[in-house]
């Protein structure tokens, strides 16, 4: 194989990555725009997503569309039910409470997935075939496709939601000042809900589409999770673009570096990068600086 | 009785306890528990320090941990060094780790500072599996010698009952010494506002690295230990998983009491020994007990059993008085 398709293939499978990390930063934004929360617990609703997948297609041997979407489903009600339960009957808790919180239910969901499904790796079938499309001498799985096209559709589908309807405007009235919102009749707990329904929905889509090509356990959470959060950090949480950008960087700089430089420290290249960022400009590559309000 | 007075005699009880109860105990396997309970405490007060009194989390401190323990067992089992020498050599290298980052991650509030404590934990866990030349790698370093004073080796359970426990009730004496100082109200008041805090006069970015470091060197030091007892060690006790485990601790027994340090780490370290259900469901049960102590006992175990004892008594009293 020569060079040039050696980088190529770098960047398709940097770029498909970088796809998934977008997604699941997208579901960060939506609940820290709405609540002021970094749901630490945002990358178990990703092996949720992957997870239930397989359990509804293996184990209940539905097809596989039909699967996806009660997979979807349930991971929305574990987002329902985690909000209600832990999150809305805290009013006014400190930062460091809320932290904690998330926390646990990360880990609380991540051990209840282990005691159902066991701690066996599985791969996820792909969803139209494995046969590889050559273009300009590479090859790309139809699985890469499937994540470009459900990246951009999602992308599309919340720029419309927020952007024009009214639910959408709403949730972003609660985003800049949900007091205000609420006086203008906007129920605020509400869009708090809906931030969790949409946010966890989103991951599990991440997680469906990513597991056929990356495999998927109980524990692929907290990394794909940490590096949604990455894809944050380097776009800026209120930018969507921002986040997309910042997806697709972390997927590149990620795949070059694992293929280039160690396979086996790809992972740490993610948290360098993260911890370069935070030290740097915490408030996001794209971003303008605001001033801090006490 | 001052309050200054009843801490003392509530210290001198509690080392009391500690350096008596071995000879309660029959067979080694407890005093292995207890040496484990040791070595927890130490790390849960050294987090204490900084989650407890100045209010900045830390999901990484099981890299500092990790740190202490490889740096002892990598230079006395590959270059034998003195082991004693080698403690404080790990000590100083992780304080001076933590000080060179903690000046840019303290910087960080909040969400910020979880995530860029996490993810230096995870580089740190990282380079522990893939520096197999120097640290075995996943299946770990073996062989690190026990310690020794002169001929005298520390090599049975109640030999290290004692040494861990020592430096452990010394911990703890200056951790409580340090939060009735100026120091430790300055890092209160960090806790409650750090822009209040600031406008007093207290360097609350300075004092905050200078806290990191004392906890990180604290962790280093229970991390030698641990090697030099157990002899072995592997990544797998330096990970996120345990990170997570001390932050359960020092919630359960109560961000900034020195006593409910041990009173957490006690809980974590005995529950999975006699609870064979414990070891499938250990992680569901620390996530659980972080989220119902923080929704419903956000002061820790025993203020929160201080509190219900109060308020029973109250009532009791409230009733007594009323039928009067």
């Amino acid at each position: 194989m020569n060079s040039s398709r050696q980088l190529f293939q770098y960047i398709l499978s940097g770029l498909s990555n970088g796809a998934i990390y977008a997604l699941i930063g997208f579901g960060f934004a939506i609940i820290h725009n709405a609540t002021g929360i970094i749901n630490f617990a945002q990358g178990e609703f990703v092996m949720l997503g992957g997870m239930l997948t397989l359990f509804f297609l293996t184990i209940l041997k539905l097809p596989l569309v039909p699967s996806i979407v009660l997979a979807i489903l349930v991971s929305t009600i574990v987002g329902i039910s985690f909000e209600r339960l832990a999150i809305r009957p805290l009013k006014n808790a400190k930062p460091l409470s809320l932290i904690i919180i998330t926390i646990g239910a990360s880990i609380f969901i991540r051990g209840a997935a282990m005691l159902i499904w066991g701690k066996d790796t599985h791969a996820l079938p792909a969803f139209s075939g494995n046969d590889p499309i050559h273009i300009a001498g590479a090859t790309i799985l139809p699985q890469h496709l499937w994540i470009f096209a459900v990246t951009i559709l999602i992308i599309i589908a919340s720029r419309i939601f927020f952007n024009y309807s009214i639910v959408g405007k709403a949730m972003r009235a609660c985003a800049y000042n949900s007091q205000a919102a609420s006086l203008v009749g906007i129920d605020v707990k509400i869009m708090v809900l809906l931030s969790f329904v949409i946010s966890s929905a989103i991951g599990s889509m991440a997680g469906i589409i990513i597991a056929p090509l990356t495999m998927t356990s109980y524990d692929v959470g907290i990394m794909l999770g940490l590096k949604g959060f990455c894809a944050v950090i380097i776009g800026g949480m209120s930018s969507g673009l921002g986040i997309v950008l910042g997806g697709l960087l972390l997927g590149l700089l990620e795949a070059l570096g694992a293929g280039f430089i160690s396979a086996s420290y790809k992972d740490a290249i993610a948290f360098i990068i993260l911890l370069l960022i935070l030290f740097v400009r915490p408030e996001g590559l794209f971003k303008k600086k605001e001033t801090e309000r006490v | 009785m001052t309050k200054e007075k009843r801490q003392k005699i509530i210290f001198l009880v509690f080392a009391l306890a500690i350096l008596i109860t071995p000879f309660f105990l029959q067979g080694s396997y407890f005093l292995n528990v207890l040496v484990f309970v040791g070595i927890n405490t130490m790390l849960a007060v050294a987090l204490n320090l900084l989650l407890g009194y100045a209010g900045q989390i830390s999901l990484g401190h099981a890299a500092f941990f990790g740190l202490g323990a490889y740096i002892s067992g990598i230079l006395t089992t590959r270059f034998s060094f003195d082991p004693w020498l080698v403690i404080i050599l790990a000590a100083v290298c992780a304080a001076a780790l933590a000080f060179v980052i903690g000046f840019p991650i303290l910087k960080l509030k909040g969400n910020y500072l979880a995530m860029a404590t996490l993810g230096f934990g995870i580089i740190m866990y990282i380079v522990f599996n893939e520096t197999v030349g120097w640290t075995g790698g996943p299946s770990g370093l073996s062989g690190i010698p026990n310690l020794h004073i002169g001929s005298w080796i520390f090599d049975n359970d109640l030999y290290n009952y004692y040494l861990i426990w020592i430096i452990t009730i010394i911990v703890m004496l200056l951790s409580i010494n340090l939060s009735q100082s100026r120091i430790g109200r300055a890092l209160r008041a960090i806790h409650d506002s750090e822009v209040a805090a600031r406008v007093m006069g207290v360097n609350a970015h300075v004092l905050k690295v200078q806290i990191f470091t004392v906890s990180a060197l604290i962790s280093a030091v229970a991390g030698s230990l641990y090697a030099h007892t157990m002899s072995f060690i592997s990544p797998v006790s330096f990970g996120f998983n345990f990170s997570v485990e001390l932050v359960t601790m020092v919630v359960v027994g109560g961000l900034g009491s020195i006593y409910g340090s041990f009173l957490g780490a006690a809980i974590l370290t005995v529950l999975p020994e006699f609870l064979r259900v414990f070891h499938d469901l250990d992680i569901v049960i620390y996530g659980l007990m972080l989220i119902l102590m923080t929704m419903f006992m956000p002061g820790g175990l025993i203020s929160g059993i201080q509190a219900m004892a109060e308020n029973a008594y109250a009532k009791l009293k409230g009733k007594t008085s009323s039928n009067a």
